[in-house]
């Protein structure tokens, strides 16, 4: 995994809620394995209009946000699916940190796992925020893990919580699974306690 | 000690605690289906092979035809591949698949309970978020991403920090035609899509122990849609009626020592949530979504919403952009928007019980000539009980088309879609923008409301249809 620490960039406000992962990437791009750039299915529908040109009412699809590597979006955000192609599109597409009041949970876990940093901030802190990108399009943002704080355009400082482990695998770039197995010995203890009662 | 059921299964699967908060733990059962081809790839890149492969169980659903068993005949060279690639990587590492063409196959939140598979206490996960279906047997279950597929696949266990409980309440007898389904979008109307973001949630009340385990079964798979990892319902007799001699339940003398673990798991009765929410079951109607999430659901004598009545401006917003998403006109009864297309089917209402529901609407009418109405069994074993008590002859009769198991319309991964435009009545989960294809419009319901849309060609209070009045 990518190691993240520190970003300052452009931010892109996405000011809905429930914004649901099918909108992310739809559903007939999940055959797509790992190695394809995602970029090109990154909000694939909504970025387009009925008869497939570009929208550009999108904020994806405006000048000042296109090197946005920071999103900002409403309540409820990448909630819905477990496909994990949703992280890969944003951050094939150069996304690393994604703010907002709260977040679909499996969505949150998958960000972690892939060096995409959900920040979770109070809602009316994040709609603050949306409010100076929008009215200041390719205002930049500052996120600095080790310290947990967002740094808004208006210089406004925020800090925010992360959970420890998550942190210290995404700020050495860990994968998990090398982790797990120097529990090897306490699991197969469990394993064997377990076993008895739970034979498959 | 009073412990919430939730907490006995986590403490029992609890490897071990890390300072951090984070805990690993052991997972019994691991399901899995044709979409998950990616964590292979990252085992194998980390030169890895399944810990305990007698603990996982496939069957492919996301990328199977509706029309045909054979995989050959799977069109879509990329859909084919991920059927094939499930059946090479299990059988490369010992992996039991139930194949496609094979009497077991299914969708996998159908196939896991009717194959006794999901049992109450244990850690059931999966890479799908329905996969809180299988909580409603009162195990701990939940869907993951690929990254923590890969990484069950190699330690068969999985970090979590511990989440908060909450518990719904519905006491009261359930009104005729109120199912599962109406239940669960009554419930996520009332908590919101996010309401219950970060805790596992249990399912209690006179309403809920009176729902049949296809009903709990619809109920729990829905939990995600309310935010919630985890949906659970205590076993109970139901349940162990249900699991009694299904194929990979105990048998004999395990039978009896898994009663008596099992009858230990309920929550007890002075047990704490983080958070309780009450509905009255009495009150509860049959629901149709209108919007582009779940929490936009109404009973079905309501109106299309009128946005100016929005609590405040981001709502009015939201609102607008679904009506015009989903071409409705705020103030028009429900019972007066007509569908295209009716779908009845997927991970969340395609079990035998669903599909008598459904017939028992579709038995000696027919589907009005504007509307395509589809049937898609859960699995084949739903397939085969529904063709022994007669009900695809029901549907046919009537004018459903009567296809093949898999998880079809719901996501439309093995290219069953509605065109841009469409409205479709969906027995399925989630009515997100697109879901259904680009520009599909769908709205959720139930089984037997389902069939009475596909007959009267619109949303149509199914207890009405049935008294001879609509």
């Amino acid at each position: 995994m990518e190691a993240f620490r520190t970003l300052d960039a452009v931010a892109v406000p996405l000011p809905r809620p429930n914004i649901d992962t099918d909108q992310i990437i739809p559903a007939r791009f999940l055959s797509r394995p790992r190695e394809v750039d995602h970029t090109q299915f990154l909000f694939h529908d909504a970025r387009r209009l009925p008869d497939g040109t570009q929208n550009p009412d999108f904020n994806l699809n405006k000048d000042a946000w296109r090197n946005a590597r920071i999103v900002v979006a409403g309540r409820n955000f990448a909630c819905g699916s477990s496909r994990e192609s949703a992280v890969w599109a944003l951050f094939d597409a150069g996304f690393r940190v994604a703010i907002a009041p709260s977040f679909g949970d499996i969505f949150r876990n998958n960000g972690m796992k892939n060096g995409l940093l959900p920040v979770m901030l109070p809602a009316e802190v994040v709609e603050a925020i949306i409010a100076q990108v929008e009215a200041d399009p390719g205002a930049r943002i500052q996120v600095d893990l080790p310290a947990q704080t967002v740094t808004a355009p208006d210089g406004s400082v925020h800090g925010f919580e992360v959970d420890p482990f998550a942190k210290h695998c995404l700020l050495e770039g860990l994968d998990e699974i090398g982790l797990t197995q120097s529990y090897e010995e306490e699991i197969a203890a469990f394993e064997r306690r377990f076993g008895r009662e739970n034979m498959r | 000690m009073s412990e919430t059921m939730f907490e006995k299964i986590w403490q029992k699967h609890r490897v071990l605690d890390r300072e951090d908060g984070q805990t690993l733990l052991y997972v019994d059962t691991h399901l899995l289906h044709d979409g998950g081809a990616t964590a292979f790839d990252l085992l194998r890149g980390r030169g890895l092979k399944p810990r305990a492969p007698q603990r996982i169980f496939a069957t492919p659903d996301h990328y199977v035809s509706t029309s045909s068993r054979k995989v050959e005949e799977i069109e879509d060279e990329r859909h084919r591949e991920m059927v094939e690639k499930l059946d090479r990587n299990t059988r490369e590492y010992g992996i039991k698949q139930f194949g496609l063409g094979t009497p077991d196959q299914g969708i996998v939140h159908v196939m896991g309970p009717e194959q006794g598979l999901s049992q109450p206490g244990i850690l059931l996960v999966c890479g799908d978020s329905h996969t809180s279906t299988h909580g409603a047997v009162g195990a701990l279950a939940f869907g993951i991403g690929s990254t923590e597929v890969a990484h069950v696949l190699a330690t068969q266990t999985l970090w979590q920090r511990k989440p908060k409980t909450m518990r719904i309440n519905i006491d009261g007898a359930l009104g005729d035609q109120v199912t599962g389904k109406d239940v669960i979008l009554a419930i996520i109307a009332k908590i919101g899509a996010a309401g219950g973001t970060g805790h596992v949630l249990e399912y209690t009340g006179s309403a809920i122990r009176g729902l049949s385990m296809e009903g709990r079964l619809t109920l729990c798979n829905m939990s995600i849609e309310g935010g919630g990892r985890a949906g659970m319902v205590a076993p109970d007799d139901t349940t162990y009626q249900y699991l009694a001699g299904k194929p990979y339940a105990p048998q004999g003398a395990a039978w009896d020592a898994a009663l008596d673990r099992w009858r230990a798991l309920p929550s007890d009765a002075d047990a704490r949530f983080d958070a309780e929410v009450s509905l009255d079951g009495t009150a509860l109607q049959p629901m149709v979504t209108w919007g582009n999430s779940p929490e936009d659901a109404l009973p079905i004598d309501g109106r299309i919403p009128d946005p100016a009545g929005a609590v405040d401006a981001e709502r009015r917003e939201q609102m607008a952009r679904m009506l015009a998403y989903m071409g409705l006109t705020a103030g028009t009864p429900l019972a007066e928007v007509a569908v295209d297309r009716v779908f009845i089917g997927s991970c969340t209402n395609s079990r035998i019980e669903d599909m008598r529901a459904a017939a028992a609407v579709a038995r000696g009418r027919k589907v009005a000539a504007s509307v395509r109405a589809w049937v898609v069994p859960g699995s084949e074993r739903v397939k085969k009980q529904a063709e022994a008590e007669g009900l695809h002859e029901i549907f046919r009769a009537a004018g459903f088309d009567w296809r093949e198991p898999g998880c079809s319309m719901c996501l439309g991964t093995n290219g069953d879609i509605a065109q841009p435009g469409e409205r479709v009545a969906s027995t399925s989960n989630r009515n997100f923008m697109g879901r259904q294809g680009p520009g599909a419009r769908t709205h959720l319901l139930s089984p037997a409301m389902a069939a009475a849309a596909a007959i009267t060609g619109h949303f149509t209070d199914v207890r009405r249809l049935l008294a001879g009045e609509a």
